[in-house]
């Protein structure tokens, strides 16, 4: 009976994404203190749950589809809890909190809460595999929302459009690098998780290895193109859109296709 | 106990007549030769008001003599000033605090300059319980003003518009480095206007060296020969040009070369000069902002009309603090006055409370 704890984080997710719709409707779009209190309480009922449920199962509670998509939506909040405050991008709240309440929306109404059949024995390796990579998913996840940012203020100031609902959006300067920032650390974690995939003992998907082996790649080549200085940052932005949904169905379709993890 | 504000300003007068008013030090005995038992001097560049208090009216010449600037020997010239009474002048008082009334709609100076003439006029005990309470009350409404309306909302000068861009776009604009091409009046008070946000590099390009040198030294920045100033531009962040030459100096093909070596550093391009320095084409260049005079405009004009669709919502807060303190002035000022002597030395000594300050 923990799922209650995921739907009142949703509610404060919710919360924080009405207050953002009524303060775009009134033409005002400022960071306030209300977005992140909200989405901070909705953090503690999520780390409650994931606490409740990793007791309950006894390992991390990265089971099924429902917990992937909490855990995952967590590790969002997590490193926005972390970078928001730091660069002044409390505003990232506005964008992060629809991100998170859609994917944990999702997570509660679809029928993917079923507990895992085949229950072997924990495994550290491989919890430690899935949740940084889970934690780097929520890395790029941040580095998306702060690419969509920087897209929105780039496009007023090319349009010369200062007085949009979006015009305290933070300098491209700082949104930039949130972005630089945020790629590295995702990049980091996840080739720790995909280093520690080879450890956990596992037989290896092979399209699982692929998929994940061609994300790298991905962010990789991105941010080869921005030490290299061959992108352009409006570039670098786009780029964390796509390889952030690219990412993502990714994780969806190897979560669907390939045989889950015992966990 | 009547109130009054006796004043001439922006909308009565021209400089010419403002400037023959306003006593630049007040006497602890204004309010006695006035016949008040208090008063205080806004004196600021865009008007000149006393504020006071009286048991007997005070005659608006009267006050109009007093406040002639010494050695001006012409007649006082009554007729420009204004006087409020009352609601009215409480309400004026509010308006003033919150920039309804400045120049600049929605301007905040007017604020630090109202505090710093109570301050004044608390430490040479010209002002009573009466005065602080309008004055304090006045501080209260601006910052609510403020806070719940969008009087302050962008910005309504070409030199600010400029540095809300360059904020914009750099963020902290510390360690930036600006050029000017041309040594134009507009482009110098641009530049000031980045240096005062922490620009501390400036460069001057000019056909005419001496008027590059000369400009540079007003600036605190240094020379550079014009034929260089396109090599400048793979350094700078911001470039200012006001130049009289007829066609563009800077077009895509001449800057697209530059741009691909910089391609992780913005350019922002401030083009004041008629005709245009800067073809427009080059605004599509990724990682180039540029700004003409007309956009620059544009923006500012923008900024003012949507303070103006914020005074309504100003007015409204004003209204229910003069209501609010119409009450006070009904009820308590009875008491008040009673009690002046003794709450008039307690407020004499006490500092500006914190949350006003």
């Amino acid at each position: 009976m923990d799922r209650p704890l995921v739907v009142a984080a949703t509610v404060c997710f919710l919360a924080a994404v009405v207050r953002t719709l009524l303060a775009l409707r009134a033409g005002v779009f400022r960071p306030g203190r209300f977005n992140f209190l909200a989405i901070a309480c909705g953090f503690l009922l999520q780390t409650a749950f994931l606490s409740v449920r990793g007791n309950a199962i006894g390992r991390c509670p990265i089971t099924n589809l429902f917990e992937v998509f909490v855990f995952l939506a967590w590790s969002i909040v997590f490193i926005y809890m972390l970078i928001g405050p730091a660069y002044r991008l409390s505003l990232m709240g506005a964008f992060t909190a629809p991100l998170v309440s859609a994917i944990q929306v999702f997570a509660l109404l679809a029928p993917v809460d079923v507990p895992h059949q085949m229950r072997a024995r924990a495994n550290p390796w491989l919890e430690f595999h899935a949740s940084v990579s889970m934690i780097a998913y929520g890395a790029f996840a941040l580095a998306c929302v702060a690419g969509l940012m920087y897209l929105a203020q780039e496009r007023q100031l090319k349009q010369r459009q200062l007085h949009s609902a979006f015009q305290h959006l933070p300098p491209l300067h700082d949104l930039f690098t949130a972005v630089t920032r945020l790629l590295w650390v995702g990049f980091a974690l996840y080739t720790a998780g995909l280093i520690s995939g080879f450890f956990t003992g596992e037989p290896l998907p092979r399209l699982k290895m692929i998929c994940a082996l061609a994300v790298w790649l991905f962010y990789g080549a991105i941010l080869q193109g921005r030490h290299w200085r061959r992108l352009a940052p409006k570039r670098v932005a786009a780029l964390c859109i796509i390889a952030f949904s690219a990412a993502v169905t990714v994780l969806w379709a190897i979560t669907f296709v390939s045989e889950p993890h015992p966990l | 106990m009547h109130l009054f504000c006796v004043g001439i300003s922006h909308h009565t007068a021209d400089v010419e007549t403002r400037e023959r008013y306003g006593i630049t030090r007040v006497s602890e005995s204004l309010p006695s030769s006035l016949g008040c038992a208090e008063s205080l001097m806004l004196n600021t560049c865009n008007r000149v008001e006393l504020y006071g208090a009286s048991e007997m009216p005070v005659a608006t010449e009267e006050i109009v003599r007093v406040l002639l600037r010494p050695g001006d020997d012409d007649a006082p010239d009554a007729h420009s000033f204004y006087r409020y009474e009352a609601d009215e002048c409480v309400q004026h008082l509010f308006r003033v605090a919150c920039g309804l009334d400045s120049m600049v709609l929605g301007e905040t100076e007017i604020l630090g300059q109202a505090k710093k003439a109570y301050e004044a006029a608390r430490v040479n005990g010209n002002a009573g319980p009466f005065l602080h309470r309008l004055f304090q009350r006045a501080f209260r409404v601006a910052k609510q003003v403020r806070t719940r309306t969008e009087i302050q909302r962008g910005s309504v000068s070409v030199g600010s518009v400029a540095v809300d861009l360059a904020v914009r776009i750099f963020g902290d604009l510390r360690g930036r480095s600006v050029l000017l091409l041309g040594a134009g009046e507009a482009s110098e008070r641009t530049a000031r206007a980045l240096v005062s946000r922490g620009v501390a590099d400036l460069r001057v390009s000019n056909r005419s060296p001496d008027r590059a040198e000369a400009l540079a030294q007003l600036v605190s920045g240094r020379a550079i020969p014009f034929e260089s100033w396109q090599e400048q531009c793979r350094e700078v962040d911001i470039l200012i040009t006001s130049t009289a030459a007829e066609e563009p100096l800077l077009t895509r093909a001449t800057l697209a070369p530059i741009i691909s070596e910089r391609l992780d550093r913005p350019l922002f391009i401030i083009d004041i000069a008629v005709p245009r320095d800067v073809a427009p084409e080059v605004n599509e260049l990724d990682g180039v902002y540029l700004y003409d005079m007309d956009s620059l405009q544009d923006i500012a004009a923008q900024s003012l009309a949507l303070r103006r669709q914020q005074i309504a919502a100003g007015e409204e807060i004003i209204a229910e603090h003069v209501a609010d303190f119409r009450r006070w002035f009904v009820t308590d000022a009875g008491n008040a006055q009673s009690s002046r002597r003794s709450a008039h030395s307690a407020i004499s000594d006490a500092p500006l409370p914190a949350t006003e300050a």
